[in-house]
C-alpha cells in the first residue's frame, strides 16, 4: 500500500493506481474529457490537472497518467489549479466550440469569456476514438499522423481502411461529435444556455415519464431534494 | 515497384525490435519516397500496423510520401539564414525552377525543400543540394548552383581536389604489388587486378588516386551486377569482411601503405570505396607506437 495525501487527508492506496483514481476513490472529483475507464490513459486534454509536492516548486501534472507514489501530496482544486483548468478550457472552447461535453464543462466551471483566435476544427485530438479502435475495436484502422499543427486522426492515406468494419465506436466516444450544442450565435464561443435554462419540465404534468436529455438535469435534482 | 528489393530490406531488419525507422530510410532511399504499396508490405511481414506506419512516416520531415525528384534542394529558412535573405533565395529557385516550395519539378529532376534549419547558420543562407553543402547563397548563386547540380556534383577535379592522393596497392592475400606502371589512369600508374562477372573474366585498372573513380576495364562491366576481385598474381580472390557502405553489396579489399585496406564495392556503377584503419597490420601498428613515443 501506498501511504499519499490528497488535499490534506491521509490515505493509502493500492501499488499502480493513478493520483485520479485514487483522487475520485475517495470523493475529489477531478474533470475530464479524454479519460475513459476502459482504455489507457492518455493525458491528452490536460484537463485532470493536479498540483503535486509542497510550495515553493510545485507542480502541475496530469492526474489521469501520474502514478500515486509514497508522501506525495496532492491538492486538486487549488487556485493554481483552477486557474489552469478554466485556461485549457478556454482553449478547448476555442478550437471546437461545438461540443456540448466541452461547454457544459465550461459552464461548470464558470468560464465567462474565450479570449483566444475562434476556430472550428471539432477535432481537439483527445485520441479517444485511436484508442477505442484500438484496445477495444481490435482494429487500428484510425490513427494519429503529421506533426505539431498538422497533426491530425484518420486512417491511413485517407482512404477507406481495410480494417475498418465501421463499428462506429469511434464517433460513439468521441465528446466532438457525439453530442452537438447547437447554440445560436457562432460567433461567440461560449453558449452556457443549458446551464441558465430554467428547468423547463418542472411544471410540467407527467413528469416523471418525460424524456430528458439534460444531464445531469437540474429539475431532477431540485425534485430529489 | 519491385517487391523483392522490399522484402530484402525488411529481411535485414528482421527480428530488430524498433527497426521501422531504419526499413523506411532504406526504402526511402532506394525509391526517393514512400511508395504506399511499400508501407502495405511493411506492414504485412511485421507487427507494426499500417497506421503506426503511416504515423511514423508522416511524423518525421525526413520521410516523403510523394515521390520526389532526383536531385533534392534544400533551402534553409532557419532564423540566422531567414535574416540574411534566405526568404528571396528561396523565390529565385521557384522562378528558376517553375515549381514552388516542396514540389517537383516535371521533369523529376529536383524537388525544392524548405528546411527550419541546418546547423550551419554562420554560412547562412545554407542551400544543401544533395548532400552538397553551398554557403552564402545569393540570387546570383541559384542559377549556378542548378546548373552544377545538373552538371553531377560528385565529379571531382583530381588536380585539385584535396581529398585525392595516390595510394599503392598490394594483394590482401600475397602482398604482391598491384600497381602497373605500363598503364596510366589519372596520370598516375593503375592499379590492376582480374575480375569475373557471369562468365566473363577480364583485367579492371583502377586509378591509384583514392578518391578518384576513373577505371579501365577489359569488358564492360554491366551496372548492378556484382563481379569477383581477384590478384593477378596468386589468383585468389581479394575478400572484404566489410560490405559498402554506400549499397550493402559485398566489397573487395587490397592493402595500402603497408597494412591500411583499401575496400572497393564489386557492384558495377556503385561508387562505394573506404579506407579502412582497423585492419591495420602488425607492423604498422608497431610503427606507429614507437613513433608515437
Amino acid at each position: 500500500m501506498i501511504n499519499l495525501t490528497i488535499n490534506g487527508l491521509d490515505v493509502s492506496v493500492e501499488e499502480g493506481t493513478t493520483v485520479l483514481e485514487a483522487a475520485r476513490f475517495f470523493g475529489f472529483p477531478i474533470p475530464t474529457l479524454c479519460h475513459n475507464d476502459g482504455l489507457t490513459p492518455l493525458g491528452a486534454c490536460r484537463l485532470c490537472v493536479v498540483e503535486i509536492g509542497e510550495e515553493p516548486g510545485t507542480n502541475l501534472v496530469s492526474s489521469c497518467t501520474y502514478p500515486a507514489e509514497e508522501g506525495l501530496k496532492v491538492r486538486t482544486a487549488s487556485e493554481r489549479v483552477i486557474r489552469s483548468r478554466k485556461m485549457i478550457l478556454e482553449l478547448l472552447l476555442a478550437s471546437c466550440p461545438q461540443s456540448k461535453i466541452i461547454q457544459d464543462l465550461a459552464a461548470a466551471h464558470n468560464v465567462k469569456t474565450q479570449r483566444f483566435k475562434q476556430e472550428y476544427e471539432d477535432c481537439i485530438l483527445c485520441g479517444l476514438c485511436v484508442r477505442m479502435c484500438t484496445e477495444q475495436m481490435m482494429a487500428k484502422a484510425i490513427g494519429f499522423s503529421g506533426r505539431g499543427e498538422n497533426r491530425r486522426i484518420g486512417t491511413p492515406f485517407d482512404i477507406k481502411s481495410d480494417v475498418c468494419r465501421l463499428c462506429g465506436a469511434c464517433m460513439y466516444i468521441c465528446p466532438a461529435c457525439q453530442l452537438r450544442c447547437t447554440y445560436t450565435e457562432p460567433e461567440k464561443a461560449i453558449c452556457g444556455a443549458c446551464a441558465n435554462l430554467s428547468p423547463p419540465c418542472l411544471e410540467k404534468e407527467g413528469f416523471n415519464d418525460m424524456m430528458c436529455y439534460m444531464s445531469p438535469c437540474v429539475a431532477c435534482e431540485i425534485k430529489k431534494d | 515497384m519491385n517487391n523483392e528489393n522490399i522484402l530484402k530490406i525488411l529481411e535485414k531488419n528482421n527480428g530488430n525490435q524498433g527497426g521501422l525507422i531504419s526499413v523506411l530510410e532504406e526504402i526511402q532511399t532506394v525509391y526517393g519516397y514512400l511508395p504506399e504499396d511499400a508501407l502495405r508490405i511493411v506492414a504485412d511481414r511485421t507487427d507494426n500496423s499500417l497506421v503506426d506506419i503511416f504515423g511514423v512516416a508522416t511524423f518525421y520531415k525526413a520521410f516523403s510520401l510523394k515521390p520526389r525528384g532526383k536531385h533534392i534542394i534544400m533551402a534553409c529558412l532557419g532564423t540566422a539564414c531567414h535574416v540574411r535573405g534566405a526568404p528571396k533565395v528561396v523565390d529565385e529557385f521557384e522562378q528558376q525552377l517553375g515549381i514552388k516550395a516542396g514540389e517537383t519539378t516535371l521533369d523529376k529532376e529536383f524537388t525544392l525543400e524548405t528546411v527550419n534549419c541546418l546547423g550551419a547558420c554562420a554560412l547562412g543562407p545554407t542551400v544543401v543540394v544533395d548532400g552538397h553543402y553551398f554557403s552564402h547563397a545569393t540570387l546570383s548563386k541559384v542559377k549556378g548552383i542548378i546548373k552544377n547540380t545538373l552538371e553531377g556534383l560528385d565529379t571531382i577535379d583530381i588536380k585539385t581536389d584535396k581529398r585525392v592522393f595516390p595510394v599503392e596497392a598490394s594483394c590482401s592475400v600475397c602482398n604482391h604489388s598491384l600497381t602497373d606502371s605500363t598503364y596510366l589512369i589519372d596520370g598516375y600508374p593503375s592499379i590492376c587486378v582480374t575480375v569475373s562477372f557471369g562468365r566473363k573474366k577480364g583485367w579492371l585498372r583502377l586509378s591509384s588516386l583514392y578518391g578518384s573513380l576513373n577505371f579501365a576495364s577489359e569488358h564492360e562491366v554491366p551496372p548492378d551486377s556484382l563481379s569477383h576481385y581477384f590478384c593477378p598474381y596468386c589468383r585468389k580472390e581479394l575478400l572484404s569482411i566489410s560490405n559498402c557502405p554506400e549499397c550493402g553489396e559485398p566489397m573487395a579489399a587490397m592493402w595500402v601503405y603497408d597494412g591500411f585496406t583499401m575496400h572497393v564495392c564489386t557492384r558495377g556503377g556503385c561508387k562505394g570505396h573506404m579506407l579502412d584503419l582497423n585492419q591495420t597490420s602488425g607492423n604498422l601498428l608497431d610503427a606507429l607506437f614507437r613513433t608515437d613515443r
